[in-house]
């Protein structure tokens, strides 16, 4: 198809560079931790051979199904506390002049400048006994006394929607601004009220930015061992944290693994699903161009 | 009903600077804990620069932020061109595997990065964290350059083949020209994200070779030290200079 | 079909970020009939159906349906329904969802529901597309179910925007006759938004020209083609060649004698004038005869030489550049006798027309 006159096979480099990288760093990696699941763990080699399913089953018992469903609760909260901030602002986002949004869009990254650690370390010192959240309050007569914010489930998910609101917003706006407004204006026309444009219109042309939203914000909300290592208490253990945990600390790599299939296995599930519903809705494309 | 909007708006822009100014204020006070203000001081900066440990984490990060653009940048540009431009074997798998790197959640990521290291023999360390950085950003580079490869018109290109131009000079005089701007936005992602990890970065680190993240977050149990405010003031600095000169680079372009 | 006031527009105005678009607006449709705006882009048409339709509201004035003010009543209460330039089809719904849509929202029943969507789909000659969704059908496919979901809800007003643009020619053609049957149809008033001329004349009852939110004239297709009111709407309307000339004497009523280019011209006009007064004498293509000067009658007429000819199927279209300067368009039809007939270019020609068939305006009007 193409013609090379360049001694240099410029193509040829440039697909075997490709193909090297990605399949060094992300394909044998990802196959390797699967294996690693089924494997046993030593305390001198990491893993050694015989293939076992204990692991899995490991994963069941009820302290780590109790962290496992307590973070897939935190998880679920966070991602529809971003929805229900996110879906109205990206809204009124998508509603504005060009510039006015760049300028927002824009503001909104700004924060990613300093690293997340240390932002988080700065939720901490705001929602402290001596922090602005409880002086404000005090200041105004709501409260007498210092409330416990910091160390609570509540602080974790402050923080956790504090780091993905703007992951949520993205894929929202884009979708917002694919919609045809008269699908809008024909809503009014048949005689729906806001409710039912919303139900009927807005929402299922919306889904696809919905569904991404949730999906780039509900994986990684699980993993953000920092978030709760900071912000949480005792107990509010993020399944990050536990993998971290048996990755770096206890060192059993196998257990730690199988964790992390089950959280690939539900990546593929949502990733599934967001398919079908960009498919339903028929826009083109959808989470590997436009929407990110 | 009318004013509702603009709240709205500027109440979650507060939630997402709040925790900003709280480390830009304190940056600058005079007391130790930021609970209340004690009169403007330079002092944690200079602490700061005396702060060998910490000074060498930031300039770390720096460098690895740096290369880490780069190089993904590069990668990525190059990847974006042989997706849109080739036809080749395990092309759908390329893309696949670019999906899932965008996908995966990080602390899956993490966990690849290091099982795979410590397969290869890859000391952890400088190496480790720059080549992990680079392969979390490919994807968001591949993304934005491909987006602009497709927005252009195919015959450009085969004009220039017919007038007998080379592979490598289609690329350097054609192609690179059109795509500049995305590959500057490519670039800035890049910076970003590898500036902003924290948990890829906590699993492939060694003790060699410290960065940011990991230093604050081993002094958080101890207590912080206001000098990280300083930082965080200073990081915010760099990065918008950043953004001032590709934005500028962008609109010359342009 | 009665003639008394359906619709009307009372003095409406219109501002975008301070500017008018609509300035203390008139306007009446009657009841049953096609009614179509006609203007260039950008002239306020769409405006007009967006006030009727109440995806606007009017700033002041009034817009009255049926004898009740509905200027303040938002579009979801409207008896009216619109037909959307892009057809505006919902497109994660079949198309017996699409049609459905008003009847659900206004909590029409089941089993109506099902029977009425089917005869709707039967007018516009859908029957047995219900199951489909709008990208699997063709565009003209797609623009009968956007109808068929508007006149389900049996409005009083159907309004098109520019409905039949997107269409290619040929189709363009047949929906424009699909749309006048429709209409007679139903028995119901449909105003029709475009900015083509052709599209307008043939469907409508009557009319509206306008440009820069003024109205030009308001008439049947055959009144505002063989009788513009001013330059505009017959500049606008079909191809005219325009002489400016200057009355030089009274014959009788609505009989002059007129100064065109320094040769004197008898006139027939459906105005007073005086002796001087400026006058535009407006014809259309078809309205020139053109001879080789050979052949050319003793009679006055205009020297030219023809500069272009156009074979276009039907009439050979020629552009006649005249001895004093000017250009005319001269359209005529095939002779039988004469088959083979044509010009060359440079041919040397005499210009007349058929007496009577002139249109004249007043020179000032096309202020107006």
């Amino acid at each position: 198809m193409n013609r090379y006159s360049s001694p240099l096979n410029f193509r040829r480099l440039v697909i075997t560079l490709t193909l090297t990288w990605l399949g060094l760093f992300v394909l044998l990696p990802h196959l390797m931790v699967i294996l690693t699941s089924v494997l046993t763990p030593d305390a001198e080699h990491l893993v050694i051979w015989p293939i076992t399913f204990d692991n899995y089953l490991k994963v069941f018992e009820p302290i780590y199904a109790g962290v496992f469903w307590n973070s897939l609760l935190m998880s679920g909260i966070t991602t529809l506390v971003c929805l229900l901030i996110g879906y109205p602002f990206a809204y009124l986002l998508a509603n504005m002049s060009p510039t006015m949004r760049v300028v927002l869009l824009f503001l909104m990254v700004v924060p990613f400048w300093t690293n997340s650690l240390i932002r988080i370390y700065a939720i901490k010192m705001i929602l402290g006994k001596k922090g602005i959240v409880n002086s404000f309050l005090m200041f105004t007569g709501v409260i007498d006394s210092p409330v416990q914010l910091i160390y609570t489930d509540f602080a974790v998910i402050i923080g956790l929607v504090y780091i993905l609101l703007p992951f949520m917003v993205l894929p929202l706006i884009a979708s917002f601004a694919k919609l045809d407004r008269s699908l809008i204006e024909v809503g009014k026309d048949l005689g729906a009220s806001p409710f039912y444009r919303f139900i009927y219109i807005l929402l299922p042309l919306t889904a696809p930015g919905i569904i991404a939203g949730c999906l780039i914000v509900f994986l990684p909300a699980m993993g953000m061992f920092y978030v709760a290592d900071i912000l949480g208490g005792a107990k509010s253990l993020l399944l990050g944290n536990v993998i971290k945990n048996q990755f770096l600390v206890v060192r059993d790599w196998p257990f730690g693994s199988a964790f992390s299939v089950f959280l690939i296995l539900l990546m593929a599930g949502l990733l599934i699903i967001y398919n079908k519903a960009n498919n339903y809705i028929q826009h083109k494309g959808g989470l590997d161009d436009e929407n990110l | 009903m009318k004013i509702f909007k603009p709240l709205f708006i500027l109440s979650v822009f507060v939630y997402l600077y709040l925790p900003m100014l709280v480390l830009i204020t304190n940056s600058f006070n005079q007391s130790k804990y930021g609970h209340k203000w004690a009169g403007f001081s330079w002092k944690w900066y200079e602490k700061l620069w005396n702060n060998t440990g910490l000074m060498d984490a930031f300039v770390n990060s720096l460098t690895i932020a740096v290369l880490t653009a780069f190089i993904a940048t590069l990668l990525g540009t190059l990847m974006a061109l042989a997706i849109h431009r080739y036809k080749f074997r395990l092309k759908s798998t390329t893309s696949s595997m670019l999906f899932i790197l965008m996908m995966s959640p990080d602390i899956v990521l993490a966990i690849t990065f290091l099982i795979i290291f410590i397969a290869l023999g890859i000391q952890l360390g400088f190496w480790s964290l720059l080549i992990a950085h680079i392969t979390f950003c490919l994807p968001f580079v591949v993304i934005t350059v491909y987006a602009q490869l497709k927005g252009f018109d195919n015959n450009i290109l085969e004009a220039a083949q017919d007038l007998g131009a080379s592979e490598g000079k289609i690329f350097r005089v054609i192609i690179l020209p059109m795509i500049l701007p995305a590959v500057l936005s490519g670039w800035l992602l890049s910076f970003t994200l590898s500036l902003d990890d924290v948990i890829i970065s906590s699993f492939v680190t060694g003790p060699g070779f410290e960065i940011l993240p990991i230093r604050v977050f081993s002094m958080v149990k101890v207590g912080v030290s206001p000098e990280v405010n300083a930082l965080a003031t200073i990081l915010l600095v760099i990065s918008l200079s950043a953004i001032a000169v590709i934005s500028l680079l962008i609109k010359r372009k342009q | 079909m009665t003639n008394s006031a359906f619709l009307s527009l009372d003095n409406v105005t219109k501002r975008y970020q301070n500017q008018d678009v609509l300035r203390e607006f008139d306007l009446t449709i009657n009841d049953g009939e096609f009614f179509t705006i006609l203007g260039p882009s950008g002239c306020g048409k769409t405006t007009i159906l967006r006030l009727i339709a109440g995806f606007e509201k009017p700033d002041e004035g009034q817009v009255v349906l049926d004898g009740q003010d509905i200027a303040h009543l938002s579009a979801e209460h409207r008896p009216t329904n619109t037909v959307f330039q892009s057809y505006a089809l919902f497109p994660h719904m079949t198309v017996f969802d699409n049609v459905a849509f008003g009847l659900k929202m206004s909590g029409v029943k089941k089993s109506e529901i099902k029977q009425r969507v089917e005869d709707a789909l039967a007018v516009v000659q859908l029957h047995g597309f219900e199951q489909r969704l709008p990208h699997q059908l063709s565009g003209g496919q797609k623009q009968r179910v956007a109808i068929a979901r508007a006149i389900v809800n049996r409005p009083k007003v159907l309004l098109l925007d520019e409905s039949l643009s997107a269409l290619d020619h040929k189709l363009r053609q047949k929906m424009q006759n699909e749309l006048k049957r429709i209409q007679r149809q139903l028995n119901i008033t449909f105003i029709y938004v475009t900015h083509d001329q052709e599209e307008a004349l043939t469907m409508s009852d009557r009319v509206l020209v306008i440009n820069n939110g003024q109205p030009q004239q308001v008439g049947t297709p055959r009144e505002i083609y063989e009788s513009p009111v001013n330059l505009f709407v017959a500049r606008f309307i079909g191809e005219s060649n325009v002489f400016k000339a200057r009355i030089t004497e009274r014959l009788e009523d609505f009989q002059y004698m007129a100064e065109i280019h320094g040769i004197e011209w008898k006139i027939f006009a459906d105005h007073k004038f005086d002796i001087d007064d400026m006058v535009h004498v407006i014809l259309r293509p078809e309205d020139l005869r053109v001879m080789y000067i050979e052949d050319a009658p003793q009679e006055s007429g205009f020297l030219g030489q023809v500069i272009e000819r156009n074979y276009t199927g039907k009439t050979l279209d020629s552009v006649i550049k005249l001895d004093n300067g000017h250009t005319l368009v001269a359209s005529e039809f095939f002779n039988e006798d004469d088959p083979d007939f044509d010009y060359k270019i440079n041919q040397k020609v005499w210009v007349n027309w058929v007496h009577g068939w002139e249109h004249v305006i007043k020179a000032d009007e096309l202020k107006k």
